[in-house]
């Protein structure tokens, strides 16, 4: 059997900005890898460096930040070498991506055939009307109704769900390899966000396509994903299958979010939270970042820890990790 | 739309009547055009006459209202010094003072935006900074002083362009222009140049401003994440949406150059109704000088009007909210 070459994986990427007070890393050392057909789920709070991880895949990270270190391999191929134009021609024909507010991912100007056409035009020869062929069908294959006379309309003549269909339409013109959903479903209604949930996993399936889904909502990825990795302060610091994260989360952090989830079967009590807010990248605790709101730290914790795989397919950065046969416990 | 369209038209007629009241008033109080027009040693019985015969000695409600009622009927009054129709007057000049704006205006489109868009996209570097730099030159340096200097360089030290006047001009619908003949084309550039300059540090300002803004939307990254080339983002993203502030704003400066090419044509000796104003003004010359700013006034409502109109056209969200409150 040949050596296992993932869709993407991910090593040790460093992303800093610049600022007055010295580069800040607002992703330092992250690692994954997810393969063909596989959902990973990028878990973690506003200002974890989630979203900042996917800009950094597709290159898309503007001044004053800059990819500083690590390796981005897409089936092998180190990003981080390639040109400009291979980028391009990369992005949205190999790797797609789908943001996070449809209000404003749209050119309100633009009309959807153009924006959809010129998505096609940029990577391929095709007659304009072989393209408007493909975006007819695109639309179509994401519940819009009569595609064909949605094609000339303008965003403003949708609605927010309908906008998101449309720019996950785009993000499947080119049939790309790898999707990178960057909170899609977080500015949507329950209801529409369940339908878009529900068609982009079969989509998946279907196709193919590796899927890196970034979100803070415990709850999407819990349906979605097969597997989660949890983001702190620009690192990762919990990965395993879904059921496994979930179910026996090993560090803190995990078990602070799952416990500040609402759920069916704590119904009445108090919901916990996580005591303190998440440090600025500026300013963050020597050793572990989270130690300053971490019931289990202790003076070990001044040592940054390393990633640990304790149960197989399940790694934690932690020194205290809560270990299998410990029940998720919620702090009162 | 027909209810937007009654409501701006109502408007606009309000407008009218106060502009012609103010206008005549203001007009009426700058100066006696009886002392300018008639000989110093002309008797009294000569004097009341020319009087008379101006329509000088009638009160000035009553004046005001045979000037109301002949301009709707489409004559605004008769220049006491040539002694033809002002409206006639202003007519026959106005096609040089048009052919000089929208020459000016075609150059600081054409020059403006791409360095606009060009200062927007790279506002550190230098090139940026240079030519924000320039557009403050652009914009504090006096016209006429710009154009004397224009004329210094180019007529007088270079010798490669004339200094004054039209130069020759062919008819193109039985209206002469200038540029459609070489030696036109050369009286042209330097006037529109000089009114052109103002105008172009304005769009620079505005393409740099709207870049700025559009750069750092979502959608622009999306249209980047899509694979586009920068020339595409630029071309059709960027540009599309920062034209709906160049548009209005443009549209409104027409008129603007159109009615106050006064200094530059004096400067240059272009035969338009910016120096017939100058001219009329120095003679009171009463019925030109209200026909011209009557005829401002009008040019300014149009062109209001057609800026609505191609500002519905480059932003489709406009189509709708527009029809209703």
């Amino acid at each position: 059997m040949p050596e296992h070459t993932p869709t993407l994986a991910v090593e040790d990427l460093r992303t800093v900005f610049r600022s007055k007070a010295g580069d800040v890393a607002a992703v330092d050392g992250v690692s994954f890898s997810v393969d063909r057909g596989e959902v990973l789920g990028l878990v973690g709070e506003s200002g974890s460096g989630k979203s900042v991880t996917g800009f950094s895949i597709i290159g898309l990270v503007d001044p004053p930040g800059r990819v500083a270190g690590g390796r981005v391999l897409y089936k092998g191929r180190d990003l981080a070498g390639l040109s400009e134009a291979r980028m391009r021609a990369l992005r949205g024909r190999e790797i797609a991506m789908i943001f996070q507010d449809p209000m404003m991912t749209l050119n309100p100007v633009l009309r959807i055939d153009t924006q959809m056409i010129e998505a096609i035009r940029a990577h391929e020869r095709v007659s304009e009307k072989a393209a408007r062929a493909r975006c007819r069908d695109a639309l179509g294959r994401v519940g819009i109704p009569a595609p064909d006379e949605r094609l000339t309309a303008y965003p403003h003549q949708f609605s927010g769900g309908m906008r998101q269909r449309v720019a996950i339409a785009i993000a499947l013109l080119n049939a790309p390899d790898l999707i990178i959903a960057d909170e899609p479903t977080t500015a949507l209604d329950v209801t529409v966000q369940a339908q878009i949930l529900y068609e982009v996993q079969a989509l998946c399936r279907d196709t193919g396509t590796a899927l890196i889904w970034i979100t803070h909502d415990l709850a999407v990825v819990a349906g979605l994903a097969d597997r989660i990795a949890v983001m702190y302060a620009g690192k990762v610091v919990e990965t395993g299958s879904t059921d496994q994260v979930l179910d026996h989360p090993m560090h803190p952090y995990t078990h602070g979010l799952i416990g500040s989830v609402p759920s069916e079967n704590r119904r009445g009590q108090r919901l916990s939270q996580i005591p303190g807010m998440t440090p600025s990248p500026l300013a963050l605790p020597s050793g572990c970042a989270f130690r300053t709101r971490c019931p289990r730290a202790d003076a070990a914790c001044r040592q940054p820890p390393d990633m640990v795989e304790r149960v197989p397919g399940h790694a934690a950065r932690c020194f205290h990790p809560h270990l299998t046969g410990e029940a998720v416990e919620v702090p009162a | 739309m027909l209810v937007y369209f009654i409501r701006r038209l109502t408007q606009s007629v309000v407008v009218v009547f106060l502009m012609a009241a103010i206008v005549f008033l203001g007009v009426y109080a700058i100066g006696n055009p009886i002392d300018v027009l008639i000989n110093p040693e002309a008797d009294q019985a000569e004097r009341a006459a020319a009087i008379a015969r101006l329509g000088l000695d009638k009160p000035l409600w009553e004046q005001f209202g045979i000037f109301l009622g002949n301009a709707l009927q489409g004559d605004l009054g008769t220049s006491f010094v040539h002694g033809t129709s002002a409206l006639t007057l202003i007519l026959d000049r106005f096609p040089a003072t048009f052919e000089l704006a929208v020459a000016a205006m075609l150059m600081a489109i054409l020059v403006g935006i791409p360095l606009g868009v060009i200062a927007g996209l790279y506002p550190d570097r230098a090139v940026g900074r240079i030519i924000m730099g320039g557009s403050i030159l652009g914009f504090s340096l006096p016209t006429f002083w710009v154009g004397l200097m224009l004329i210094m360089v180019f007529a007088v030290f270079l010798g490669w362009l004339p200094a004054a006047g039209r130069g020759d001009t062919v008819d193109l619908a039985g209206v002469p222009v200038s540029f459609l003949t070489w030696d036109g084309l050369s009286h042209l550039f330097l006037p529109a140049l000089n009114l052109a300059l103002f105008k172009t540090s304005l769009v620079i300002r505005l393409a740099r401003a709207g870049t700025r803004e559009v750069m750092l939307q979502d959608y622009i990254k999306f249209a980047r994440a899509k694979g586009l080339t920068k020339r595409r983002v630029v071309g059709v993203h960027v540009m599309k949406n920062i034209m709906i502030p160049v548009v209005t704003v443009l549209g409104l400066e027409l008129g603007s150059v159109i009615a106050f090419a006064v200094v530059t044509e004096t400067v240059f000796a272009w035969p338009g109704i910016g120096k017939l104003l100058i001219d009329s003004i120095g003679n009171l010359d009463r019925p030109v000088v209200v026909a011209y700013l009557m005829l401002t006034v009008f040019l300014f409502i149009v062109i209001n009007f057609a800026v609505d109109v191609l500002y519905s056209i480059l932003d489709p969200r406009v189509r709708l909210s527009d029809t209703k409150g």
